[in-house]
């Protein structure tokens, strides 16, 4: 087309064309690793933990002192949440999914091994608690009564018995044969922990983003003790639908079989999950604006120079229509131009994004940037200036050939 | 002369109001998204106590020995003390003070009978902490070394937990209820809640301050159970007297250093305090200690999110953007005036008093723009509270250095967007204009 004239119109005007394409770079830029971020942080929070989230309540449970017969009042307050109308399963723990917050070990395969083969999340718990998270068991057995011992906080007992999530089994044996096998947790050493069940997938607690577990963050193991602790969480899965009803009675309860006690955070785990990810969202959310707002300014820079393009050009935008051009002519034109000034910015933007995000990779905990990106944010910045220039465009075809034969 | 520019800038801006009003909310909305995360940015990144951040002191020991450490940490190097180590350190009292603390947490029984028993949350520290941390008193005052010495239930409430339990009253020798032991209260702080959380950044860093603050010694004694991070090489298997006797590392250390001198000398006998623990076979590697200072400590402990540096940064690549932009819009706006401008050039206006008439108008620009800047930034803020944590909703304050900030950053964007056009504008050529017409 008419490349070259545009090239030479362009020469005259060479800091708007710079400004615009810089501007386009720098739009490309920040948008594609805005959304980057965007989306591996909706990912991160949409990750399931294996828990039946919407049906589970957590109650954390706080003694006041430390009553002597913790143990016996412990499965008198299971028995009780049990027998709850509307409860389908109770269970005491140390800690549970989605809180930021639990105990971590280093799991061996040899008892005298330096470097742990995997870390996981310790999950207390007795043969109700696959049904209080509502886990799935996909291979071997749940835990026996006679297998859960009281375990208290300051207590190293290994565990004679283990219950892994599927991704630990895979990272300690590899080959697929974990059930049986014994491993060695950071306890005792000398004693070894038979893995009797794989649950389908149980997260540990500790999902924020570069929270020390973030590489092995499905790495857990429930452990056949039942915690007797001056602190614990009860967890109780109730039928759908069941779950507020639940809240109420639950609470009343327990404070009728002992007072003196604290319950705290009763909350779903839906709540639970809602409250873990919100920096996450609200960091989506916040760089989302950004970006909107980042393409409207960009859209409206270019509207406006585009507009002082063609005003300032009324006189030979007439000559050129006198002289025979047609309208689409006009409007191509200032396409073309824009066009021209857009893959050069796109060009400038993608090396930038990509610059950019290896420097937050060295700087941050920052992934890789997927090449997809830079490539639909080219699209994206091509697309936005050849729509914010249409209507200046078309502004320029009507100017009438007429004023080319009127003096100012 | 001013008054006459002043007055040229507004009609001229008037002329063209739809190019204006972009100008001005490009900087502003600019400057809004960048103040909103810079005033996060700093509050996050604030020296809390800023004439004594140079005297206080975390010492660091290498306890596990080079194979062992922590996942998060940077150099091999626990960020806590075993209490083997601070009974040591605080035995040796090498400093002229010293402190060392760990968050705990306490069922609390209020006296009226028809409230429930609810959550504390607490601190078991010494006496030194009140002073060292200057945390001001409502009444009372802090419990001395006697008490530490003695191990004397006292305890010091914040503000909250007296208008909680006491209406706010003078509440100094009255007891309170702990997991069934009565303490007799001794102080209470009038409100103290430093952000960051400076003296204990191992947990989270944004948290409030404790509700009872009790001596160390008598939380030892009665066996109260940390409520923060315990980091272990090997799981401890003695109760409560296998923790104390472990290398588990779970207690916060500061000491107070008046001079560069006296931090040189504690340097010294840190580390042949780790020195003589392997000449005695407790650490079986050379020794390894650490002395980091208040500040040194916030930038170690990684205070400030990577989400609030990635938000500043792209933020102010933002305000590139709308700056490039601003820059764009004046120049066409100069640029369709050159007419004018050659007229007052042939007439005999000077090349510096054009230069003036266009850095005044770019001047109002950047000022409306500031304005809307800052309006934008309390908007920002206040949205903020919607979607991020509690924890910092405190850092989320516009302070007067805050709008400064605002209206400096505004005038040097403009000035910078507007330095090309007017450039550009005062070297219009008269003649070729006047030919033009």
């Amino acid at each position: 087309m008419e490349i070259l004239p545009i090239l030479s119109a362009m020469r005259r005007n060479k800091v708007g064309a710079i400004l615009v394409a810089m501007q386009m770079a720098l739009t490309l830029a920040i948008l594609c690793n805005a959304l980057f971020i965007v989306q591996l942080r909706l990912a991160n929070s949409a990750r399931p933990s294996g828990v039946d989230e919407a049906n589970v309540l957590a109650i954390s449970n706080q003694w006041v002192g430390n009553p002597p017969d913790e143990s016996a009042m412990v499965r008198a307050d299971l028995a009780a949440l049990r027998a709850l109308p509307g409860v389908v399963d109770a269970a005491v723990t140390n800690a549970y999914p989605l809180t930021n917050s639990g105990w971590g070990d280093g799991v061996n395969l040899n008892p005298n091994q330096h470097e742990a083969t995997a870390h996981m999340a310790r999950y207390f718990g007795d043969e109700h608690s696959i049904a209080a998270m509502g886990l799935t068991l996909t291979a071997g057995r749940n835990f026996r009564a006679e297998e859960v011992v009281d375990h208290e906080r300051n207590e190293a007992t290994a565990p004679a018995a283990l219950i892994v999530s599927r991704a630990l089994a895979s990272r300690l044996f590899p080959a697929g044969d974990a059930l049986g096998k014994v491993v060695y947790t950071s306890g005792n050493k000398t004693q070894g922990s038979t893995i009797i069940g794989i649950v389908d997938r149980l997260q540990a607690p500790w999902v924020g983003n570069g929270s020390w577990a973030a590489d092995w963050v499905e790495n857990s193991a429930l452990e056949p003790f039942r915690y007797v602790a001056q602190s614990t969480y009860y967890l109780v899965r109730t039928q759908p639908g069941q779950l507020d009803a639940v809240r109420r009675t639950a609470q009343q309860t327990l404070f009728e079989i002992h007072r003196a006690r604290v319950l705290d955070k009763v909350q779903s785990l839906t709540e639970a999950r809602h409250e873990v990810y919100r920096d996450d969202r609200g960091l989506a959310l916040i760089l989302g604006v950004v970006c909107v707002i980042l393409l409207a300014i960009t859209a409206f820079g270019i509207v406006g120079l585009t507009s002082y393009w063609v005003a300032q050009r009324r006189r030979q935008i007439g000559i050129r229509r006198a002289l025979g051009a047609t309208r689409g002519a006009i409007v191509r034109y200032f396409q073309t131009e824009n066009l021209m000034i857009a893959i050069t910015g796109a060009v400038v933007g993608v090396a930038l994004a990509i610059s950019l995000n290896l420097w937050m990779v060295s700087s941050f905990e920052q992934h890789r940037l997927h090449g997809a990106y830079p490539l639909i944010g080219a699209v994206v910045v091509l697309l936005l200036g050849q729509l914010a220039v249409f209507g200046p465009a078309l502004r320029a075809a009507s100017i009438p050939p007429a004023l080319a034969t009127r003096s100012v | 002369m001013f008054n006459y520019y002043f007055g040229l800038a507004l009609r001229s801006l008037r002329r063209n109001p739809v190019l204006t009003l972009l100008m001005v909310v490009t900087i502003g909305v600019g400057i809004g998204a960048s103040m909103t995360t810079l005033t996060v940015f700093r509050a996050m990144d604030a020296d809390p106590m800023p004439h004594k951040s140079q005297q206080l002191y975390v010492p660091q020991i290498d306890n596990w020995g080079p194979s062992e450490h922590t996942m998060e940490s940077v150099d091999k190097l626990e960020d806590q003390l075993s209490y083997i180590d601070v009974v040591a350190l605080m035995r040796a009292h090498v400093a002229p003070h010293q402190v060392a603390a760990y968050a705990t947490l306490f069922a609390l029984t209020p006296a009226n009978r028809e409230m429930k028993p609810f959550k504390a949350e607490g601190r078991a520290t010494f006496t030194d902490f009140f002073s060292m941390f200057e945390v001001p008193f409502q009444y009372g005052g802090p419990w001395g070394a006697a008490e530490d010495e003695s191990h004397t239930p006292v305890v010091v409430i914040n503000q909250e937990l007296n208008k909680k339990l006491f209406g706010g009253a003078n509440s100094v020798g009255r007891n309170i209820n702990l997991d069934d032991h009565d303490y007799r209260i001794i102080g209470v702080m009038a409100a103290w809640n430093p952000m960051p959380r400076f003296y204990d950044l191992t947990n989270e860093n944004f948290a409030k301050t404790a509700q009872v603050f009790l001596p160390f010694n008598v939380a030892i004694e009665r066996q109260m159970d940390s409520w923060g991070n315990t980091n272990c090489t090997h799981r401890n298997d003695g109760g409560w007297q296998g923790l104390l006797e472990s290398n588990c590392v779970w207690i916060q250390f500061w000491v107070e250093l008046p001079t560069s001198m006296a931090a040189h000398r504690y340097r010294v006998w840190l580390n042949n305090y780790a020195a003589e623990q392997q000449h005695s076979g407790r650490f079986h590697w050379p020794a390894r200690t650490r002395l980091r200072n208040l500040r040194e400590w916030l930038t170690y402990e990684h205070v400030v999110s990577d989400e609030t540096r990635i938000l500043v940064l792209v933020s102010f690549s933002f305000l590139l953007v709308c700056i490039l932009n601003a820059m764009g819009l004046m120049l066409a706006k100069f640029m369709g005036r050159a007419a004018d401008i050659g007229v007052r050039r042939a007439l005999g206006a000077s090349r510096s008093a054009i230069l003036a008439q266009c850095l005044i108008e770019a001047g109002v620009v950047g000022i409306a723009g500031g304005l809307l800047g800052v309006l934008l930034t309390v908007l920002g803020l206040w949205a903020l509270r919607g979607v991020l944590s509690e924890q910092i909703l405190e850092l989320t304050h516009l302070d007067p250095a805050g709008v400064g900030i605002a209206l400096l950053l505004a005038t040097v964007a403009t000035i910078i967007a507007g330095l090309y056009p007017t450039w550009r504008a005062a070297h219009v050529q008269p003649a070729w204009q006047l030919k033009a017409q």
